[in-house]
């Protein structure tokens, strides 16, 4: 008897001991992921379900109005590439890319270079340069609608001044895509100068100062020695800019509803038009998957250059 | 040498005021006289006339801007408030706790930052319709209440505080929460000033996806009330209203601009992927 006693007293509160510290490890495991949760289902539920969800819909049809979805197999990307919308589009896109990406680096290099002594003056000229890609693109559209308004706007009253004929900056099929290639670098030069003034900052002083020992000039320093050593800077930039390319198309739905003759249809603003206006969901929800490659391929692309580019810088 | 800096000062003067002509011209024309509307003047960047507040009043009036207003407001800041809770509680995960599957996790949250909302525009509104809330400004908001770059921001944020502070609370016998709240979130202001500077100005400029939600004019936002602004005039000579328009869109930003600048300059270059 004693013994069993004596074996069961001490025994309660170990067993107590055991349950407790069990029921609270459970609680300490779980906390990091209840901290997680919130942020985890509002990505899953918006980032990649939608990604489940796209590919889906790009294989089936939709009757619009009606609840039920057929098959379709491959039918919404081949409408999709049969389209010649669509294929201007991606046209449209890459010459928005081209005409935008180099020429609003460069300039934003070359702000950088000339604003990057801090004074005064300078301050107030970057907050000016600054000031265009911190108002909404839908708020630059409205500005530009009135400054490329033919024959009474802006531009055209200014050129009259020098003697000069303006273009129906908008209405012309060959001028509209460059007009709207103009509001984009007007707006993302400046955006961009901050990263390259934050490069040229932690360039190392004394490899400049030796370039110029050696005779370099301005020009040689620039190509030979700034650019290099900035690479890492230029390929971040060139990410957000790209990025910009194709998620930005404000200023077209705004301004020229993807025409004259879809010369400034850019591809987000088909996908735009085709679930909006024209109610086909396939054909977008196709248009959007291929735009969700494009964007993939080119992160993995950007992240192995950035990485070769920290290697280059270091 | 001292020559080359007057001439690239100079060239940078004439640039900078090339640049900034279209907001001259906003500020010029919002303040003409409405009898002078139409004619070619509107073009000019002279303000030659006696400044008047006609055109503001009529945005006011005809163009619905207080109600615009608050609708923005309650898009950017309601988005902004609950991402500050969402961002601090994964940051913190992220930053302070050891659990398996952290790393990977931390995977699935970064592919978020490449996989930028505009892109999915149309499966999220099929989302948004299935739950109900198309045409509300929830339904604007809820995609956003997570951020990707917040949670980096914060975790960042969060290593760069020593653990001593913390350790002192715990010792002192506090919460998780109340070390989060009354020690690591006030010492992580910079992190959060940057992070809301980011977000509010994402969502203030932001047009597409409220313009595919929002379908009657009661719950629109600045962005889409002034395109309505801006394609409605197209045919009439409404200059001056459009300028008054646009400035006012503007505004609130560049005044936040003018305050923070440094603030927003540091933030801007955080960013590159907004939130």
């Amino acid at each position: 008897m004693t013994s069993v006693i004596a074996s069961e007293i001490p025994r309660l509160p170990v067993a107590r001991q055991k349950r407790r510290p069990l029921r609270s490890r459970i609680i300490r495991r779980a906390w990091p992921y209840s901290l997680l949760a919130p942020s985890l289902v509002l990505l899953a539920a918006f980032t990649y379900m939608p990604i489940v969800r796209v590919l889906w819909d790009s294989l089936h049809d939709k009757v619009h109005g009606a609840r039920t979805t057929l098959f379709v197999g491959l039918g919404n990307y081949a409408q999709l590439f049969a389209d010649k919308a669509f294929i201007q589009s991606v046209i449209n896109n890459l010459v928005y890319a081209a005409g935008t990406v180099p020429i609003s680096m460069a300039l934003a290099l070359l702000f950088a270079l000339a604003l990057q002594r801090s004074s005064r003056v300078n301050s107030v000229m970057r907050a000016l340069l600054l000031f265009p890609s911190m108002i909404p693109l839908v708020a630059a559209a409205a500005l530009f609608f009135f400054i490329f308004l033919p024959g009474v706007g802006l531009f055209d009253y200014y050129l009259g001044k020098l003697g000069l004929q303006g273009t129906n900056w908008l209405g012309d099929p060959d001028v509209a895509l460059w007009s709207l290639i103009g509001i984009t670098i007007w707006k993302n030069a400046g955006y961009y100068m901050l990263f390259y003034l934050a490069g040229l900052q932690t360039l190392p002083g004394d490899v400049l100062e030796a370039a110029t020992i050696d005779g370099a000039n301005a020009w040689q320093r620039l190509r030979h020695v700034i650019v290099p050593l900035l690479a890492p800077t230029s390929a971040f930039v060139l990410v957000i800019a790209l990025i910009n390319v194709l998620t930005q198309v404000d200023h077209v739905i705004v301004l020229t509803k993807g025409g004259p003759s879809n010369s400034t249809k850019l591809v987000l603003y088909y996908i735009f038009e085709q679930a909006h206006e024209n109610f086909a969901y396939g054909r977008a929800a196709a248009a959007s998957v291929v735009s969700v490659a494009v964007l993939l391929a080119m992160s993995v692309f950007s992240l192995k250059t950035m990485e070769r580019g920290a290697h280059a810088a270091s | 040498m001292k020559r080359t800096g007057f001439i690239v000062l100079g060239l940078m003067a004439a640039v900078v005021f090339f640049w900034s002509t279209p907001f001259l011209w906003t500020l010029v024309a919002s303040f003409r006289p409405e009898s002078s509307a139409g004619d070619i003047r509107m073009a000019s960047l002279l303000p030659d006339y006696k400044p008047t507040w006609e055109n503001f009043e009529a945005a006011f009036e005809t163009g619905n801007f207080a109600l615009y207003y608050l609708n923005t407001a309650i898009v950017a800041f309601g988005i902004l408030a609950v991402q500050l809770v969402t961002i601090s509680l994964a940051g913190y995960a992220f930053a302070r706790l050891r659990f398996p599957g952290r790393d990977f996790i931390f995977y699935v949250f970064l592919l978020q930052l490449m996989l930028v909302p505009p892109i999915l525009i149309v499966p999220n509104l099929g989302t948004i319709v299935d739950l109900g809330l198309y045409g509300s400004l929830l339904g604007v908001m809820l995609p956003y209440f997570a951020s990707a770059f917040g949670t980096f921001l914060m975790r960042q944020t969060f290593r760069q505080i020593p653990r001593d502070f913390e350790e002192a609370a715990t010792i002192d016998g506090a919460h998780w929460w109340q070390t989060l709240w009354h020690v690591l979130l006030p010492m992580a202001k910079p992190g959060l000033v940057a992070f809301a500077v980011v977000s509010l100005m994402a969502h203030w400029n932001e047009f597409l996806w409220p313009l595919m939600v929002l379908n009657e004019p009661r719950t629109q936002t600045l962005t889409i009330g002034l395109a309505a602004f801006a394609v409605g005039s197209e045919g009439g000579k409404d200059w001056g209203l459009l300028a008054a328009g646009t400035l006012l869109v503007m505004f609130p930003l560049l005044a936040l601009f003018a305050v923070f600048q440094r603030q927003f300059v540091n933030s801007f270059m955080f960013s590159g992927l907004k939130g």
